[in-house]
């Protein structure tokens, strides 16, 4: 748990019903690197997002968050059920009170990880600008008599939140469709707004899910820059899932290989590439076929 | 758009005679057989006019289908093209001069309107406030709330019971109903608001059967169906009423003016045609206010709010608790203004019917939602000849706004903002 990295997952299980979807997943993330979490489908990419965002919570494991000057354990702030010892320790017994009424995956966005979806998600009927200042909520002025009256505090502080809006959209090139309809945009300028509306939160970590899907190969080139200017300027750390396996070569630092919510393989882009597992999870295991990643 | 232009009197006549066919079918029966005993007597004349008129209808309207100005409309309305729009950073209404013209008009009416007209614009102003209140709640928020009434109730009963158990009056009440109606919106709300949808609609409507019951079986508290009487607004102490209570002066002996019941509806509606407008003012302020935006931002994805680090229930009980209160508000006038409220004016066809007004005016429109309150509130008194089928016209309109505009009368405009050079700090 030093603070090199930035997340750390050890044993993570997660278990729907009778199906283990994870089964013991451990990896960490160094701060500042691009990493990428990759696997044939269904090997329990997505869900391992969904535990680390706190959109699931894990039935076991750990996952811990270092970002913020502070350590935030992901699946405590989901909300725990009560153990026995806590009713002997009001402490104890309050945090968990808290977390379990007012705790949920909002925390974990503000302890410092952002994340995209798989299925875009955007605000479709509210102007792409408003899809970034709603990103912003945690960092402007929300005082309800502050708005109410218009004061200068309040006017400042969303005058400073419109230029962090169009500094992002200048960022993923949207500025033109700023006072477009999110809804109304390309699928590929819907991901990369997506990917703005994440970093409008300020995060240390952003998880993008599948960004490169269904984006032609110049959109594909340019989400690739784009992730290096995260990393590059802004000391963003990226995990990403991603099939589009020269994307992921090129870009990452670190890849961690899923097989049937197992790990099978982490290291770097080399190593994975000529890992016979790997090579074996996505092409099937009795040939010895050349593999072009 | 088409290809064919020019009028095709042929198609125009067998879509008449089709009309009238169908008019001899429908009326024929009804309006044609008067029975007389165990005989009928055959009313050919009448039959005859109305399939007469139906048949002239179809053709006049046949005919305009047919012309330039019929197919652009029907090319508009066929086109669903009412959604949300943005506007322009620099966009000015050209009906900006509404906005005093109303107010003006609106001070003026009590002075010229007849004591009745002044009753029903009253009302149409509480059902505003409703509507302000549950815009909130399902326009911007998108929590399907059929319980509303609830709110209502709270204020007006507050108003009622706190006057006859603790002499609290209308000013008192007034910040007061708001409120206890938010805190009431707030403990209903803190549990269930982690549902959505349909089931959240199922929980409100029990709850605003449960204050109903409540007020209707509690009777060593509430009266039961007997009802409270409730308090008038009083003018720095001045009582509107013929005979003040003890020890207070009447308004118009204290002015040296002749009584007039007339003049307790004059003041309770300039009381309220200010707050309508300060709460116009406020929700006007709402959607450009991070709050505001949250709400919206949550009625279109909830789990992308979640991800961006919005406390989802936080927020929906934000939504909740201010709408909660503005019908708290409408309550306290509502009593004010009626002198008496007993549980029959909370019933759930009164949530509905603030829930039609939402829906009609367009889900997030002010000023939609203005005018839809009016509508739906003058329009009865207007045609109280046919106040057997209020329910049935209700229903109709329903029907026909959801095939023709199922966003509501208004559409729902957004704020653009003027580009910017974008620094991060």
């Amino acid at each position: 748990m030093s603070q090199e990295n930035i997340l750390t997952v050890k044993n993570l299980v997660m278990h729907f019903g009778g199906i283990k979807a994870l089964n013991d997943v451990t990896f960490d993330i160094k701060r500042g690197s691009v990493s990428a979490l990759i696997g044939p489908n269904g090997a329990g990419k997505t869900t391992v997002f969904n535990c680390l965002t706190g959109f699931y919570k894990a039935t076991g494991g750990q996952i811990e968050l270092n970002a913020g000057g502070r350590t935030t354990s992901v699946i405590k702030v989901l909300g725990e059920s009560f153990q026995v010892s806590d009713f002997f320790s009001p402490i104890a017994f309050w945090s968990r009170l808290k977390y379990k009424m007012f705790g949920g995956s909002h925390l974990v966005n503000r302890a410092g990880l952002a994340r995209t979806f798989q299925n875009i998600r955007l605000f479709k009927e509210m102007s792409v600008v408003e899809n970034l200042l709603v990103a912003q909520h945690m960092r402007v002025n929300r005082s309800m008599f502050a708005g109410i009256l218009n004061t200068k505090g309040f006017r400042e502080s969303e005058e400073e939140a419109l230029q962090r809006a169009f500094y992002w959209l200048g960022v993923v090139n949207l500025t033109e469709f700023a006072n477009r309809l999110a809804g109304e945009l390309s699928y590929g300028q819907q991901r990369r707004l997506e990917i703005a509306r994440a970093m409008c939160t300020n995060p240390e970590i952003v998880c993008l899910d599948e960004p490169a899907a269904g984006l032609n190969p110049s959109e594909t080139e340019e989400l690739t820059s784009m992730i290096r200017y995260l990393r590059d300027k802004h000391n963003t750390t990226v995990l990403l899932i991603e099939h589009d396996m020269g994307m992921v070569m090129q870009i990452s630092d670190y890849i961690v290989v899923l097989d049937h919510g197992e790990v099978i393989a982490k290291g770097g882009p080399d190593d994975i590439k000529s890992n016979p597992k790997v090579i074996a999870a996505y092409l099937g295991a009795e040939e010895d076929e050349e593999v072009s990643l | 758009m088409s290809q064919s232009t020019g009028i095709d009197i042929k198609q125009s006549l067998v879509d008449t005679v089709i009309a009238g066919l169908m008019a001899l079918i429908v009326f024929g029966p009804i309006v044609g057989v008067l029975l007389d005993g165990y005989d009928f007597n055959l009313q050919t004349g009448n039959v005859a006019g109305l399939v007469g008129v139906v048949m002239m209808g179809r053709f006049a309207v046949s005919l305009f289908f047919q012309s330039q100005a019929g197919r652009n409309f029907l090319y508009r309305q066929a086109s669903k093209n009412d959604g949300v729009t943005v506007t322009a950073p620099d966009y000015k209404s050209n009906l900006r001069w509404i906005i005093p013209v109303v107010m003006v008009l609106g001070l003026i009416v009590p002075f010229i309107a007849s004591k009745y007209v002044l009753t029903v614009v009253i009302l149409g102003l509480i059902y505003v406030l409703l509507g302000l209140g549950l815009n909130i709640v399902v326009g911007l928020a998108g929590l399907l709330d059929l319980g509303f009434v609830g709110f209502y109730a709270i204020g007006a009963y507050g108003l009622a019971l706190g006057y006859e158990n603790l002499g609290i009056g209308f000013w008192t009440m007034l910040p007061l109903a708001a409120i206890m109606a938010a805190v009431a919106g707030a403990i209903l709300g803190f549990p269930v608001l982690r549902m959505h949808g349909d089931y959240l609609a199922i929980v409100t409507l029990g709850f605003g059967e449960i204050i109903r019951l409540v007020l209707t079986n509690w009777t060593s508290f509430t009266h039961g169906p007997n009802g409270v009487s409730a308090p008038l607004p009083t003018l720095f102490g001045l009582e509107f009423n013929r005979r003040a209570s003890e020890g207070n002066i009447p308004f118009h002996e204290f002015f040296g003016l002749k009584y007039d019941s007339g003049f307790k509806y004059i003041f309770v509606y300039l009381i309220l045609f200010l707050v309508v407008w300060a709460v116009l003012y406020v929700k006007h302020r709402l959607t450009k206010m991070p709050v505001g935006r949250a709400w919206e931002a949550l009625r279109e994805d909830e789990i992308a709010c979640r991800s961006l680090g919005l406390n989802h229930v936080l927020v929906k009980l934000s939504a909740f608790m201010l709408g909660a209160s503005t019908g708290g508000i409408a309550g306290v006038f509502f009593a004010s203004y009626q002198g008496f409220v007993n549980p029959s004016s909370f019933t759930f066809f009164e949530s509905a019917l603030i829930l039609a007004i939402v829906v009609l005016g367009g889900m997030g429109s002010t000023l939609g939602v203005v005018l839809a309150a009016f509508f739906l509130t003058v329009m009865p008194e207007i045609l109280r000849e046919f106040a057997d089928y209020r329910v049935l016209m209700f229903g109709v309109l329903m029907v026909v706004m959801m095939i023709w505009k199922p966003r509501g009368l208004v559409r729902v405009t957004r704020t653009g903002f003027a580009t910017r050079k974008g620094t991060v700090k």
